[in-house]
Order: structure tokens, then sequence, then C-alpha cells
């Protein structure tokens, strides 16, 4: 149940699309594709009014893909998530708060900043890789064990 | 900046948006489980997201090289790169608490975004406490801290 297959050739070519993506937004108009900066941009406070056209539109961009993906395959791919909702509502928080007090997420600092050698970047990922290794870790085999 | 220019910004991030989000799916990276059997190297350990990383700098390292020889991008008047290199206490706190929720659920923004319309009941409590926490940390970063006062 726990498992999930080991997908190498879907996982690079998918994480290939992601780059060709930050590539674009580079070369369209000199942004890094940080998903978390472009969400909490059109949050208040302090709303990025000059960025929110192209903010928004690239996040109508993600929210197409599902239902594309639906139309053209049929089904919805496999989303395995916890069942409970307080560990979801706390990580969602944690996640929120993180990513915006750290300048970044997974995206910002883990594909487009260490393509930069951003120092920052790098520090920031290996520490999100480590808190999430441990608590995963905690997760599974110290409350949940 | 030109009304042309402003479309073809518009039309450059909805196809950035869908090939964003086509990757995050192909890739697996929409099912937080993966994301977390990365993370758990001892146990029932899938190294699919190093992969997905990895072939995201493969293109991503060589594309903003290439594009940067450029004075300005094609859309705009400059380029709007970090040149910090201080690492202060908020990356790291950031960073760190961001790393203990990305454990807990094995869900990050881009793919909750990507997978909201599929609408998984998880994934519906996920986001909008994401957003509040978003807003939170954007409080604590603003230069006059008022609502405190008020």
């Amino acid at each position: 149940m726990l498992e999930t297959e080991f997908t190498p050739f879907a996982s690079l070519l998918g994480g290939a699309l992601i780059g060709l993506s930050a590539v674009i937004l580079m070369a369209s108009h000199g942004r890094v594709a940080g998903i978390s900066g472009i969400v909490s941009r059109v949050l208040p406070p302090a709303v990025d009014t000059k960025r929110l056209p192209q903010g928004l539109t690239f996040i109508v961009g993600l929210l197409l893909v599902a239902p594309l993906w639906f139309g053209i395959f049929g089904q919805a791919p496999v989303v395995a998530i916890s069942s409970n909702m307080v560990l979801l509502g706390i990580a969602g928080i944690l996640v929120g708060f993180g990513s915006v007090l750290g300048n970044g997420c997974t995206s910002g600092h883990g594909v487009c900043g260490i393509s930069r050698l951003s120092g920052r970047s790098i520090i920031a990922t290996v520490t999100f890789m480590a808190t999430g290794a441990a608590t995963v870790f905690i997760l599974r085999y110290v409350v949940g064990g | 900046m030109s009304w042309g220019a402003k479309s073809m910004r518009i039309l450059s991030t909805l196809f950035a948006g869908l090939l964003f989000g086509t990757g995050l799916i192909l890739s697996g990276m929409a099912n937080p489980t993966k994301v977390q059997n990365f993370l758990d190297v001892f146990g029932t350990w899938d190294p699919s997201l190093a992969f997905v990383m990895g072939g995201a700098i493969l293109v991503t390292a060589p594309g903003f090289w290439f594009v940067q020889k450029r004075s300005t991008p094609f859309f705009h008047d400059m380029f709007h790169l970090s040149t910090r290199k201080d690492v202060d206490a908020r990356l790291l706190t950031g960073a760190a608490l961001f790393g203990v929720g990305w454990g807990l659920g094995g869900l990050c923004p881009g793919p909750v975004v990507t997978s909201l319309p599929f609408a998984t009941t998880g994934v519906l409590v996920f986001v909008p406490t994401m957003l509040v926490g978003m807003s939170l940390a954007k409080f604590t970063a603003l230069p006059s801290r008022k609502f405190v006062a008020d």
C-alpha cells in the first residue's frame, strides 16, 4: 500500500517539462518559476498588482492540466494522500508559511535556484529535504510504528 | 511595456503553467505518497523525485545560461534574478518549516495547485491552510507591522 513504483523515465521526462516551463518563463519575462512565489504574490497583504495578470495565467495553466488530463486519458492519476485531515491542515500552514518565509519551495529553490548555482537555494534545498526526511521518519516509524 | 509584449507574457505564462502541471503529473509528483517515499530513504524508498529534479535541472541550467546571454528577456525590459548570497535565519527557518510540512503531507505548492481540480479531500483541506500560511508569512515580512499596533 505504502510502496510506489520507481518511475525513472516518466519522472525524468516530467522533470524535463518542468525545466522547459522554467526556461520559458525566464526567456519571456526574466523571472524564476517559483510556485510558492507566484501563488503568494496574488494573496494579501500587499498584492503585487503589476505581476497579477501573468501570475494568474500561470495558475490558470496549472489548473487546466487536470481537466485536460482527465479528458485525454479518461482517468485521474493516483493521488494517494493521508486521511488525517488535522495533519494535512497543519502541513498546509507549515508549507505555506515556510515557503514564503524562506523565499521558495521545491521549484524556486530546488529547480531554478540550483540551476543558477545559488548558494542560498542549495542550502534551502538541503535543509527542507533533511527536515522532510526526518518528519517522514517520525511520522512512519516513531508515531505510526 | 507595449500591449503586444503584455499579451505575449500572458500567453507564455499560460503555456508555461500547462507544461509545468503536465510535467508534475507525468513525473508522479502529484501523488503525495510518492513524494513521501522519496523522503523515506530507509523504508519504502522511491528515488523518482531525484529524477524529476535531475531532469528539470538538466534543461533549466543550460536553458537559463543560454537565455541570459541576451541583454533582456523577450517580452520584458530586464531579468529579475536574486543576487543575495547571505544565509540568514529567515531562509533556514523557512526552509526547515517548509520541509516539515512537506514531509507531513507529501504536498507542496506546485502539485497541490495542479491536482486541485481532481478535488481529492486531502488536497481540498491542504490548499486553504497553505494559502493562510502564505498570507501569515507575508504579514510578518511587511516593513511596518501596523497590524500588531491595531
